[in-house]
C-alpha cells in the first residue's frame, strides 16, 4: 500500500464524560488517532471499553467533552452523510424495501446532482456491489440477517462517504455469512478505496481486513492501548493467510494485548479458533467465575 | 381448523349468546315496572320491526309531501306562468334510523376533527421535550374531566360565537361534535406522543446521519413507527367518543340515539322499554362496528400486515 502522509482524519485528544446519577463518568480519556485516506483501521477491545463511543464521536452523534475530530481540515461537530455509519443491527427502515432504504439515502445526498435515472442506476449499482441485486424489492423482514447487513452497507456506500464507519457490522452473523461479507468488504474496499473504521471483537476479522489494528485499553477512561500494523499484501486470501508468518504475528500481538496485558489471563493464546469473548461489561471487578486463570 | 378451534371460534360464542337470550327471556317477565313487564328478546325484536315500519311510513309521508307540493306548484304554474312557487322542506319527526345516522355523522365529525388536532400535536410533543413539558400539565388536568362537564361550557360558547342567520349546521350538532372532539383529544395525543417518543434510537441515528429534514424525518421515520400507537389512541378515543355522545345527546336533548332513548323514557308507553332496549343493542353494535372499521383502516395504512391486530 502506498501511504501518503496526510492527515485525512484526525482524532485528537478526545475525552468524553457521560452524565450519570453518580456524577460524570469518563468513558474515554485522550484518545489519539491519525488515519490516512483509504486506510482500513479496526478498533478492537473488550466489550464496554468505549469502541462504539469513539465511532459515535467520529460520526458526530456524540460530542466529545474535550478534544475533537478533524476530517480533511474541518472539525466534525454534527452527523452527516460524508461519515456514513453501518450500525450493528442493520438499522434499516422496516417499512421500506432494500431498494427504498438505499433510495432514501441517495435522494438525500444527490438531490439536484443526479437525475432520476442516474439515481436509480446508482442505487442498483450499490446493491449489486453487495450482491443484493436479486432481492432489491424485498423488505427487511423478508431477508436474512446477512442480507440486511449487506443492504446497510450498500446504503452507507451509496452516500459516497469520505469515511465509512462500521460498528461490529458482522457481529450478529454466523461464521459462514460473516466470511462472505468480509470478502465482499475487501472487494469493495479494493475497488472504492474508502477510508474505513471498523469496530470488531473478532481477532481474525481484524487481521484479515485491516491495515492497522487499534487496540483499546479497558474502561473507564479508556484510551488507545497499542496499534498493530498489518503488513500483509492485498488482495488477501483467508486460507492462504492462515499460514503466513505475518498473519500469526499480528494475531498473537492482538491476543496477547487483550488477554495478557488486561487482567484477563488465559491458559494459552495459540489455541485454534480462539475467539475474543466480549467481557460482560466494563466493570473492573473480576468475579471468580470469569477468571479462567490457572 | 381442528375441532377445538372450531368450538372456540364458532360454537362457544354462539352458545354464549344463546345462554344470554335464554336467561333474558325467562327472567324479564318476572320484573314488572310501571311500564309493564320488562320485555324479553322476542318482544324487543317485535319493537325493532315496529321501528322499521315507522321509518318506512315516515319516508312514504315525506315522498307524498313533496309530491303534493309539486302537483300544487304545477297547477299554479299552468294557470299563471308567473306564479311564485316554492317547495317547503319536510319537517316530520326524526325516526329511529334518522337518529342513528345523526349520531354516526356527529361522532365521526368530532372524531376526525380531533384526529387532525391530536395527531400533529402528539407528534410535536413526542419529538420535542419542551413542547411535551408545556403540554403535559394541560393534558393531565383535562384528561380526567368527564366530557359531559364540558357540555354546558361548549353550549354557552357556541351560542355566543356561532351566530348566523342561515346556519349551515345546527347548533345542537356543533355542541355534540365539539363535546366528542374534546374527549377524543386526550387518548390520541397521549398515545401518539408515547409512540413518537419511543422511536428506536438506531432509526433516529440513521435520520441524523442522513441529515433528513424535519418534514422528511416525520414522514419517513416518525409516522410509520408511530402508526400502531396512533391507532391505539384513535381507537380508545372513538370508543370513548361513542359512549360520551350518547350521554351528551340525552343530557342536552341534541338529536341522535341518546335523544331517542330519552324521548322514549319520557314517553312512558308500554312500548318504551322494548324500544330503549333496541336502541341499547344498536348502540352496542355500532360501537363494535366503529372499532372494527378502525382496525380495517389500521390494516390499510400499516406497513406491517402481519402484526397482530386486535
Ligand atoms: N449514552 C451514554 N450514557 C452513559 N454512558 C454511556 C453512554 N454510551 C456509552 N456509555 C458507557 O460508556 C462505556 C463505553 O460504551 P461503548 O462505547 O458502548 O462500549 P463498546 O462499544 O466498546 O462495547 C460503557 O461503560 C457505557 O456504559
Ligand atoms: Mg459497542
Amino acid at each position: 500500500m502506498t501511504t501518503k502522509h496526510t492527515d485525512h482524519l484526525l482524532i485528537s485528544q478526545v475525552s468524553i464524560d457521560f452524565p450519570t446519577p453518580q456524577g460524570p463518568f469518563r468513558a474515554l480519556d485522550k484518545v489519539d488517532l491519525r488515519i490516512e485516506k483509504g486506510e482500513f483501521v479496526s478498533i478492537i477491545g473488550h466489550s464496554g471499553c468505549g469502541k462504539s463511543t469513539v465511532l459515535n464521536i467520529v460520526a458526530g452523534l456524540y460530542q466529545a467533552t474535550e478534544g475533537g475530530v478533524i476530517l480533511d481540515g474541518r472539525e466534525v461537530n454534527e452527523p452527516g452523510p460524508e461519515r456514513a455509519v453501518v450500525f450493528q443491527n442493520h438499522s434499516l427502515l422496516p417499512w421500506l424495501t432494500a431498494y427504498e432504504n438505499v433510495e432514501l439515502a441517495v435522494k438525500q445526498v444527490f438531490k439536484g446532482k443526479k437525475s432520476k435515472a442516474e439515481m436509480r442506476e446508482w442505487i442498483e449499482h450499490n446493491l449489486t456491489l453487495v450482491h443484493m441485486d436479486h432481492a432489491m424489492h424485498k423488505r427487511p423482514d423478508e431477508i436474512s440477517g446477512g442480507m440486511k447487513q449487506r443492504v446497510g452497507i450498500a446504503r452507507a456506500l451509496a452516500m459516497q462517504p469520505q469515511v465509512l464507519l462500521l460498528d461490529e457490522p458482522f457481529g450478529a452473523l454466523d461464521a459462514l455469512t460473516r466470511a462472505h461479507l468480509q470478502d465482499s468488504m475487501m472487494e469493495i474496499q479494493a475497488t472504492l478505496g474508502n477510508t474505513v473504521i471498523m469496530i470488531t471483537h473478532d481477532v481474525d476479522e481484524a487481521v484479515l481486513l485491516s491495515d492497522r489494528i487499534v487496540m483499546m485499553s479497558n474502561g473507564p477512561a479508556a484510551s488507545v492501548g497499542d496499534i498493530v500494523q498489518v503488513n500483509l499484501p492485498r488482495p488477501r486470501n483467508r486460507v492462504a493467510m492462515a499460514e503466513s508468518v505475518e498473519y500469526m504475528r499480528c494475531r498473537k500481538a492482538v491476543l496477547s494485548f487483550l488477554y495478557e496485558r488486561h487482567g484477563r489471563k488465559t491458559v494459552s493464546v495459540s489455541v485454534e479458533d480462539e475467539e475474543v469473548q466480549p467481557a460482560r461489561d466494563n466493570i473492573v471487578t473480576l468475579k471468580p467465575s470469569t477468571a479462567k486463570a490457572a | 381448523m381442528n375441532t377445538k378451534q372450531l368450538f372456540q371460534t364458532l360454537v362457544a360464542p354462539f352458545l354464549g349468546i344463546l345462554l344470554f337470550l335464554a336467561i333474558w327471556q325467562i327472567g324479564a317477565p318476572k320484573i314488572v315496572t310501571s311500564l309493564g313487564a320488562v320485555p324479553g328478546p322476542v318482544q324487543v325484536f317485535e319493537q325493532f320491526t315496529g321501528l322499521i315500519d315507522e321509518h318506512q311510513a315516515a319516508r312514504q309521508k315525506e315522498v307524498e309531501f313533496y309530491q303534493r307540493q309539486e302537483e300544487r306548484n304545477a297547477t299554479a304554474l299552468a294557470e299563471d306562468p308567473n306564479a311564485e312557487v316554492s317547495i317547503r322542506p319536510y319537517t316530520g319527526k326524526a325516526t329511529f334510523f334518522d337518529q342513528i345516522v345523526t349520531s354516526i355523522v356527529t361522532v365521526m365529525t368530532g372524531f376526525v376533527l380531533a384526529g387532525f388536532i391530536a395527531i400533529p400535536l402528539g407528534i410535536v410533543a413526542g419529538l420535542s421535550q419542551t413542547v411535551y413539558a408545556a403540554l403535559n400539565p394541560l393534558i393531565q388536568l383535562f384528561k380526567p374531566v368527564s366530557p359531559l362537564a364540558w357540555l354546558p361550557i361548549v353550549t354557552m360558547i357556541v351560542s355566543a360565537v356561532y351566530v348566523s342567520d342561515d346556519p349551515t349546521f345546527d347548533k345542537s350538532f356543533i355542541n355534540s361534535a365539539l363535546t366528542v372532539l374534546l374527549c377524543c383529544l386526550w387518548p390520541t395525543i397521549i398515545n401518539t406522543t408515547v409512540g413518537v417518543a419511543n422511536i428506536s434510537k438506531d432509526l433516529q441515528n440513521v435520520s441524523k446521519v442522513l441529515r433528513l429534514s424535519w418534514w422528511t424525518h416525520v414522514r419517513k421515520i416518525v409516522l410509520p413507527s408511530a402508526i400502531p400507537m396512533i391507532f391505539t389512541g384513535l381507537r380508545l378515543s372513538l370508543g370513548i367518543a361513542w359512549m360520551v355522545l350518547i350521554a351528551a345527546e340525552m343530557l342536552a336533548q341534541n338529536p341522535g340515539l341518546g335523544k331517542f332513548v330519552w324521548d322514549e323514557f319520557q314517553n312512558g308507553s308500554s312500548n318504551s322499554l322494548g324500544r330503549i332496549m333496541v336502541a341499547v343493542i344498536v348502540i352496542g353494535l355500532i360501537g363494535f362496528a366503529l372499532d372494527r372499521g378502525m382496525l380495517l383502516l389500521q390494516r390499510q395504512v400499516s406497513w406491517d400486515k402481519s402484526a397482530a391486530l386486535r
